[in-house]
């Protein structure tokens, strides 16, 4: 046993699966108890881009440093955007008089200088909608507001309740980031409720990889039990149980676990129970597999030898069978994780997964990512990181399955 | 390649024993498929059923929820626990169940009302159908192809290629869906979103709708076949390279045969098990291409049962589940007919078994 399992760790395969496996394991250990947020409480509003977030009127407040740094290219990349640009250049071909191929979107201090020499505001614009005209000029002047490097006065109310300068802010003052009092960095920006992607992320990793462990060894101990049973036993009763599970191997296991999903209640389907009903429903490839195991054991020399000297049946089975069986077992329990943890995220899909107030899992937050449209949002974050994580899991216990195969198998190597 | 000589140069008198053979062998198996079919309408009939609570009750308050007057509740329950046969015993429930599947009478669907269940999902299979084999056929194929140029080359497939669709395969099929909206449809707006056609059309036979249906088809299918590239190629570059190193290959070899001749024959000796391999992975992968196709909000049973779910629509439910385990139950018995039709020797083993 030892030694197969140090071959196992020479393996590249399997020791690549398993690092990666560790790592995330690691991650979704313990990044949320470092993490500052917790994973279902709503810090935003909607869908806000990573990053850090840090307070404005703190900003005010506080005394800033001056910089010998051009200020204003990083004040007009934060202003404009492509599709400002597009819609600048737009204006320019169509009534500024600009051909086409002069103008170099790459290019932003002369495609600003070419919008400043030919706009203006009271070209008659034939063909736009006066709301279109407003929107250009607002643009025009949000421009102008940025590349003004001249100081800002801020204005309070005083006693009398008029309004005064409080304080004046020059345009190459600086301050640093780290010494503002209110500042929160989401690393992964926040989902449709608000919620810290990266700390809901490494919790849903947690719950969804212990519904997939749950789920792998309540399969793989109906599936050993039954595949042990039918073949050691033999006659009737192996005839019964290949019967049952040829039929389970065809009805798809998507369908059952929908149907049984669909019919607890909600408020009742904890993220146990889902582990619980995936179990269920995936032991039959475990089954007929161990069952051939088996029945290729049953005639060996060792067997015969223990059923002559008197041994009893769970005797036998635990001495003589189940040492031999157990790289399979283990193969089997790999697999069943990976797809228990598929099937939890196609029931949460579906709206058949855990509770969604109680917990998240990688399902459920794939779930409210399509429902608040985060792809048509261009909120990527809010589930490629996702989609990312779910791969790596069934992609590192792939691997581990594959690299085990080979050292069980020799003739797989090549 | 001996054995398909032999088994087509047997006489006359032989074809007609082993012809009685085969459908001796053929009918055993449609029985079983029959039997298990019996099984999983009685699942489907037995397991929201087994589950505690009174979905009648729950479905009378959710159509009466406006209305204050108790005699309505009443009233409701009253005409769904008829509606459902749910006053009758158990035993009795089935069989009024199964006469009437095969009377094609699915019930009436509660979210759509009046609408048969029978007829909605009339309107969804084709859509589904239309996607599901074309994509898992052309995974395959293209997931063979992949495996055995991987075998034949090794090198840069082997290291680069092959590990980056092995990667995209771990992928469920709903994710990779997310991404190909994402990319394609939101950052380079060459797809349209979700959808069968576009909104503004209704089904008919003219060339505009016809092309719209082809346009919102791309982005499911080729998620569909992305997703089982992988898993075939894996499975057919270990058969390739096991069958390239076998005695034959070597005879042909010294006899001088031309290599893309041995190839060819390596090739369609390793896929013959990889058609195995097909029918296996339809039960795994209809779930994950099911949900893909809600993702998509493409018309088929994926996104209407998704609505059924969502409305607690029971009968429309209990019709989607049913159709789609006779969908894989008849393309698990259609694969293993072609597999004995297109290996003689899996043919003989088969009837051995027996």
């Amino acid at each position: 046993m030892l030694r197969q399992i140090k071959e196992a760790f020479r393996n590249p395969k399997f020791l690549v699966g398993f690092i990666l496996f560790v790592l995330l394991l690691l991650m979704a250990i313990f990044y949320p108890m470092i993490s500052m947020y917790e994973p279902l409480t709503y810090y935003a509003t909607s869908f806000e881009k990573p990053g850090t977030y840090v307070n404005i009127l703190d900003i005010a407040n506080s005394e800033g440093v001056k910089l010998n740094v051009d200020t204003a290219a990083g004040r007009l990349d934060s202003v404009l955007t492509d599709d400002q640009k597009e819609t600048m250049k737009d204006w320019l071909v169509r009534f500024g008089g600009v051909e086409e191929s002069a103008i170099d979107l790459e290019d932003s201090e002369s495609f600003l200088k070419l919008w400043q020499d030919n706009y203006d505001s009271k070209n008659p614009q034939k063909g736009l909608r006066t709301a279109d005209k407003k929107a250009v000029a607002r643009l025009d002047k949000q421009l102008t507001t940025a590349l003004n490097s001249d100081s800002i006065d801020i204005a309070g109310k005083n006693e009398e309740g008029e309004l005064e300068v409080v304080k004046s802010i020059p345009g190459d003052h600086f301050i640093n980031a780290g010494s503002v009092g209110n500042s929160y960095t989401f690393p992964l920006g926040t989902d449709n409720f608000g919620a810290d992607v990266l700390t809901k992320l490494t919790s849903s990793i947690r719950v969804s990889l212990r519904i997939g462990l749950v789920a792998g060894l309540i399969g793989t101990a109906i599936g050993l039990t039954i595949g042990l049973l039918a073949g050691f036993l033999g006659g009737w009763v192996d005839n019964f149980l290949t019967f049952v599970t040829n039929i389970f191997t065809v009805i798809p296991s998507f369908v059952i676990l929908v149907l049984i999903s669909n019919a607890v209640s909600a408020s009742a389907r904890g993220a146990t129970m889902v582990s619980v009903i995936i179990g269920l429903t995936s032991w039959p490839w475990t089954a007929r597999s161990v069952r051939s195991q088996v029945l290729s054991l049953r005639g060996r020399d060792h067997v015969n030898l223990s059923k002559l000297s008197g041994h009893s049946m769970p005797r036998i089975i635990l001495q003589d069978i189940l040492p031999y069986v157990a790289s399979y077992v283990v193969m089997a329990m790999i697999l069943q994780i990976s797809s228990g943890i598929l099937a939890e995220a196609q029931l949460s899909m579906l709206g058949l997964g855990p509770n969604t107030s109680t917990t998240t899992t990688l399902g459920i937050m794939m779930n409210w990512a399509q429902q608040y449209s985060a792809m048509q949002s261009n909120s990527w974050w809010a589930f490629v990181p996702v989609v990312i994580s779910i791969t790596l899991i069934t992609f590192s216990l792939n691997l581990m399955n594959t690299g085990l195969d080979q050292v069980f198998n020799p003739q797989l190597r090549d | 390649m001996r054995h398909i000589r032999r088994a087509f140069s047997v006489s006359t008198f032989d074809e007609v024993i082993v012809l009685k053979g085969y459908l001796k062998y053929y009918g055993k198996r449609i029985m079983w498929y029959v039997l298990t079919l019996v099984v999983a309408v009685f699942l489907n009939f037995l397991l929201p059923r087994l589950m505690p609570g009174d979905p009648v009750q729950q479905l009378a308050a959710q159509a009466t929820a406006g209305s204050t007057d108790p005699t309505v509740y009443l009233k409701t329950v009253e005409q769904y626990t008829k509606e459902f046969g749910l006053d009758k015993s158990l035993p009795e429930q089935f069989f009024i169940y199964v006469g009437n599947i095969f009377q094609g009478n699915l019930g009436t669907s509660l979210s759509k009302y009046p609408r048969t269940v029978t007829d909605i999902l009339g309107g969804s299979i084709g859509w589904t159908l239309a996607l599901q084999i074309p994509g898992i056929i052309v995974g395959w194929f293209l997931g063979n192809l992949l495996g055995a140029i991987a075998a034949y080359i090794r090198k840069s497939i082997d290291t680069v290629v092959l590990p980056i669709f092995m990667f995209i395969s771990n992928m469920p099929a709903f994710g990779l869906a997310f991404i190909m909206i994402f990319i394609f449809s939101n950052k380079l707006g060459i797809a349209p979103s979700g959808g069968g056609y576009a909104y503004d059309l209704v089904p008919n036979f003219s060339m505009e709708f016809v092309g719209s249906v082809l346009k919102y088809y791309q982005m499911p299918f080729w998620t569909m076949v992305l997703i089982s590239i992988g898993g075939q190629a894996i499975g057919m570059r270990s058969m390739s390279i096991y069958e390239l190193n076998a005695d034959y290959v070597k005879y042909s070899r010294f006899l001088g045969i031309k290599d893309h001749k041995i190839v060819m024959y390596v090739f369609r000796n390793a896929m013959l098990p990889q058609i195995t391999g097909l029918a296996m992975s339809f039960g795994t992968m209809i779930g994950g291409n099911l949900v893909a196709e809600m993702v998509y909000s493409y018309p088929g049973i994926g996104t209407t049962m998704f609505q059924a779910i969502n409305t607690r629509d029971y009968p429309l439910l209990s019709g989607c589940t049913l159709l789609i385990t006779i969908m894989v139950l008849i393309a698990n018995l259609v694969v293993e007919i072609l597999y004995g039709v297109v290996d003689p020797r899996v043919k003989a083993a088969q009837m051995e078994t027996e």
